[in-house]
C-alpha cells in the first residue's frame, strides 16, 4: 500500500473530527475525499501531512510508520500538500516564492551563505532550476517575474501547485484547489493534475466542485461527521444510499 | 545605467561618505553621536533579521544589548582579560544566554512570544540591577577600558573609535546582505510567511527559527559590547525596557524587514531627536503621531515605501513599453498589409 490510515482518530475535546477512518491512497491515481461542509476532509489531511497528531490510529507512507512525524520530516519523505488559502509572500515575484521550495533537498546553511561556498553556489541554482522547471509545469513561465500580488486567483492557484511540486514529491495533497476560481480555469487545474499523474506523482484532492471530482478522481472516499461512509469509483459513490443521504438530507428511500 | 549598478553607486557613495566624514565635519560632538548611531543600528539589524525576516518580535533584546555590555566590561574590569579576546566572549556569551532563552521562548507565538520576551528583558534588567556583587547594581561599571591597540593602531581617540564601531557596521551589513540573499534567508521570510507552510515544504521551522534567535542576540551582544567600550561606562539602565522602544523605534520608521531599514531608522530619529533637542522630553509628542502614522500609512516604514514606489514605477514603464511594442508590430503588419495590396 502506498499511503494507508488504520482507524485515524482525531478527537477536539468532546468533538471526533475525524473517527475511525481506514482508507488507502492508491500510487498513480487521482484519489479524492469529499463529504459535507465540517465532515473532516481538511483535518484528514492535516493529520496525514503532519500538521496535526492523531488521537489514535496510525498513518503508513511505504510501510512506514509515519504517525508521528512533524510535517517538515514527512514532507522530505515525499509528501507534500496544498492550503485551501494560498499563503503567498506578495511583495516577492512568483519565482522568488517557488525557489524556497526545494530549500528541504539543499544542505548549506548560513556560514555557506555568508561565505557564498562552492556548495552554496551549486545548491541556489539548483533551486532556482527547479523552480523554473516547476513553474514551466504549472504553465507559469510568463509571469515568473511578476509580484505574487499581482496576479490572478487562478495563477496563485498554479503558484501554490507550483511550490508543492518544487519539494519533489511522491504524493500531492490539494486541498480544494479549484475553489473561488470559474469552471473555465477549474478544467485548466483538472488538466494539470492529470499531466501531474502521467510524471508519476501521485494525487488527493479535497474539492466541492462534484463534477470535477466525478470526472476526475479514480477512488473517492466520503466522508459525514468525521466518519467513512463509502469509498470506490465515483459511480460507486454516486449510487451509495448513505451518501445520497448525507448530501440530500432526509431518507434516501424517499 | 541598470538599476543594480545604480544601488552600487549609491552604496558605495554611502560607505565614502562615512569614510571621510570625520574630516568634513571635525566637531568631536557629532562624531560622538554617530558613532552611537553606528552602534545602535548593529543592534537593530540583529532584531531586524529576527522581527522583519522571520516575523518574532523580540522585546528582549535590550537585556541582549546589556548582557553584551555588562560581559564584556566585567570581563574587561574584574576579570582583567585583553580587550579583544573578551569582545569574542561577551558575544558568545550574549548567544549562548540567547540559545537558552530561545529554547524556550520560540514555543510561543505572534504577540504571545512579544510578551514573553518583554518580560525576559525586564527581569534580565533586574538581574543587573540587583545582583550587587557582581554588576555594581545602580552604582553601574566604571573604567570600562577603550579596545585596546593592534600593532600600530591605537583606539584611544574619538576618531579611531569611530572607525573601528563603522568597520563593524559595515561587516554587521554585509553579513545580513549575504543572508537575506540566501537560500537562508528565503527560508526566514517562508516561516515569517506562514510557518504551517514552510513546515509542509520540509522547512524545521524550529531549528530556523533558533538559529535565527542566536544570531539576532549575537548582534545585540556585539552592538552593547562596543556600546561599553565607546562609553566606557554602563548602568543597568541601558537594558530598561525604554531602549528596546528605541530599538523598535528605528526599525519601524526605517523599515522592518528591509535592508536599508536600520541605517534610515536610525539616521533620522537620531538626528531629528538632536535637532529637537530643545524640546527635552516634549520631543514624544511629536515621534509619537509620526511613529502612528508611519505604521499605519506605511507598514514597511520609509525605505519599504520607496521601494513600493520604485517598483510600481518600474511596472508601469514595462507596460507602456510592452504596449508600444504591441502598437508597433500591428503598425507593421498595417504597412505590409498595406504592401501586400498594393503588390
Amino acid at each position: 500500500m502506498f499511503i494507508e490510515t488504520k482507524e485515524l482518530t482525531k478527537q477536539f475535546g468532546g468533538l471526533a473530527a475525524v473517527k475511525n477512518v481506514d482508507f488507502a491512497i492508491e500510487k498513480g491515481k487521482i484519489n479524492a475525499i469529499i463529504g459535507p461542509n465540517g465532515a473532516g476532509k481538511s483535518t484528514f489531511f492535516n493529520l496525514v501531512s503532519g500538521s496535526y497528531r492523531p488521537t489514535s490510529g496510525q498513518v503508513f507512507y511505504k510501510g512506514e510508520n509515519i504517525t508521528n512525524l512533524p510535517s517538515n520530516k514527512i514532507a522530505k519523505l515525499g509528501v507534500s500538500r496544498t492550503f485551501q488559502t494560498t499563503n503567498l509572500f506578495e511583495q516577492a515575484t512568483v519565482l522568488d516564492n517557488v525557489i524556497v521550495g526545494h530549500r528541504l533537498r539543499t544542505q548549506s546553511n548560513l556560514l555557506d551563505a555568508v561565505l557564498r561556498t562552492k556548495r552554496y553556489k551549486r545548491e541556489e541554482k539548483q533551486c532556482r532550476d527547479k523552480a523554473m522547471e516547476v513553474l514551466d509545469f504549472t504553465g507559469l513561465t510568463h509571469i515568473t517575474d511578476q509580484l505574487a500580488g499581482s496576479i490572478t486567483q487562478e495563477e496563485k492557484k498554479r503558484v501554490a501547485f507550483a511550490l508543492a511540486l518544487a519539494t519533489d514529491p511522491e504524493v500531492v495533497f490539494l486541498d480544494e484547489p479549484a475553489a473561488g476560481i470559474n469552471p473555465g480555469e477549474t478544467e485548466g487545474l483538472a488538466e494539470l493534475m492529470k499531466k501531474m499523474v502521467k510524471k508519476g506523482i501521485t494525487v488527493c484532492l479535497i474539492e466541492h466542485k462534484m463534477q470535477m471530482v466525478m470526472k476526475l478522481a479514480e477512488k473517492i472516499m466520503v466522508l459525514n461527521y468525521g466518519e467513512k461512509i463509502a469509498e470506490g469509483t465515483a459511480d460507486e459513490v454516486m449510487s451509495n444510499k448513505k451518501v445520497i443521504k448525507a448530501y440530500l438530507g432526509g431518507d434516501a428511500s424517499a | 545605467m541598470g538599476p543594480l549598478q545604480k544601488k552600487h553607486l549609491i552604496i558605495t557613495g554611502l560607505i565614502i561618505l562615512a569614510g571621510i566624514f570625520p574630516f568634513i565635519n571635525q566637531n568631536d560632538y557629532w562624531l560622538h553621536i554617530l558613532t552611537l548611531s553606528f552602534i545602535w543600528m548593529i543592534a537593530v539589524y540583529g532584531l531586524n533579521l529576527l522581527a522583519g525576516y522571520t516575523g518574532y518580535l523580540s522585546l528582549a533584546h535590550a537585556g541582549f544589548f546589556a548582557i553584551g555590555a555588562y560581559s564584556l566590561g566585567l570581563l574587561t574590569v574584574k576579570a582583567g582579560i585583553n580587550y579583544w579576546a573578551a569582545l569574542v566572549l561577551s558575544c558568545v556569551i550574549t548567544s549562548v544566554i540567547g540559545f537558552l532563552i530561545g529554547l524556550i521562548s520560540l514555543r510561543t507565538r505572534e504577540h504571545f512570544f512579544a510578551i514573553y520576551t518583554l518580560c525576559v528583558g525586564y527581569v534580565i534588567y533586574l538581574v543587573i540591577d540587583k545582583w550587587d556583587s557582581l554588576t555594581g547594581g545602580v552604582r553601574g561599571l566604571i573604567g570600562i577600558p577603550a579596545p585596546s591597540n593592534i600593532g600600530p593602531l591605537s583606539f584611544e581617540s574619538t576618531l579611531s573609535q569611530y572607525y573601528l564601531v563603522l568597520f563593524f557596521l559595515l561587516a554587521t551589513i554585509f553579513v545580513m546582505y549575504r543572508i537575506v540573499h540566501s537560500l537562508s534567508g528565503r527560508t526566514f521570510i517562508a516561516i515569517r510567511n506562514s510557518e504551517e507552510l514552510a513546515g509542509t515544504i520540509g522547512i524545521s521551522t524550529m531549528k530556523n527559527k533558533l538559529v535565527v534567535f542566536v544570531l539576532s542576540t549575537f548582534f545585540a551582544g556585539l552592538a552593547g559590547a562596543l556600546y561599553a567600550s565607546f562609553i566606557r561606562f554602563i548602568g543597568p539602565d541601558i537594558g530598561y525596557t525604554t531602549v528596546i522602544f528605541d530599538l523598535l523605534t528605528y526599525l519601524l520608521v526605517g523599515g522592518i524587514g528591509t535592508l536599508a531599514g536600520p541605517v534610515v531608522g536610525t539616521m533620522l530619529i537620531v538626528s531629528v531627536s538632536q535637532s529637537l533637542q530643545f524640546l527635552q522630553d516634549y520631543r514624544m509628542l511629536i515621534f509619537g503621531p509620526l511613529l502612528t502614522l508611519i505604521i499605519i500609512f506605511y507598514p514597511r516604514g520609509i525605505v519599504g515605501f520607496f521601494s513600493d514606489w520604485y517598483r510600481k514605477r518600474q511596472s508601469t514603464k514595462l507596460q507602456s513599453q510592452k504596449k508600444k511594442q504591441v502598437k508597433s508590430n500591428m503598425d507593421d503588419e498595417d504597412l505590409h498589409e498595406d504592401r501586400v495590396k498594393e503588390g
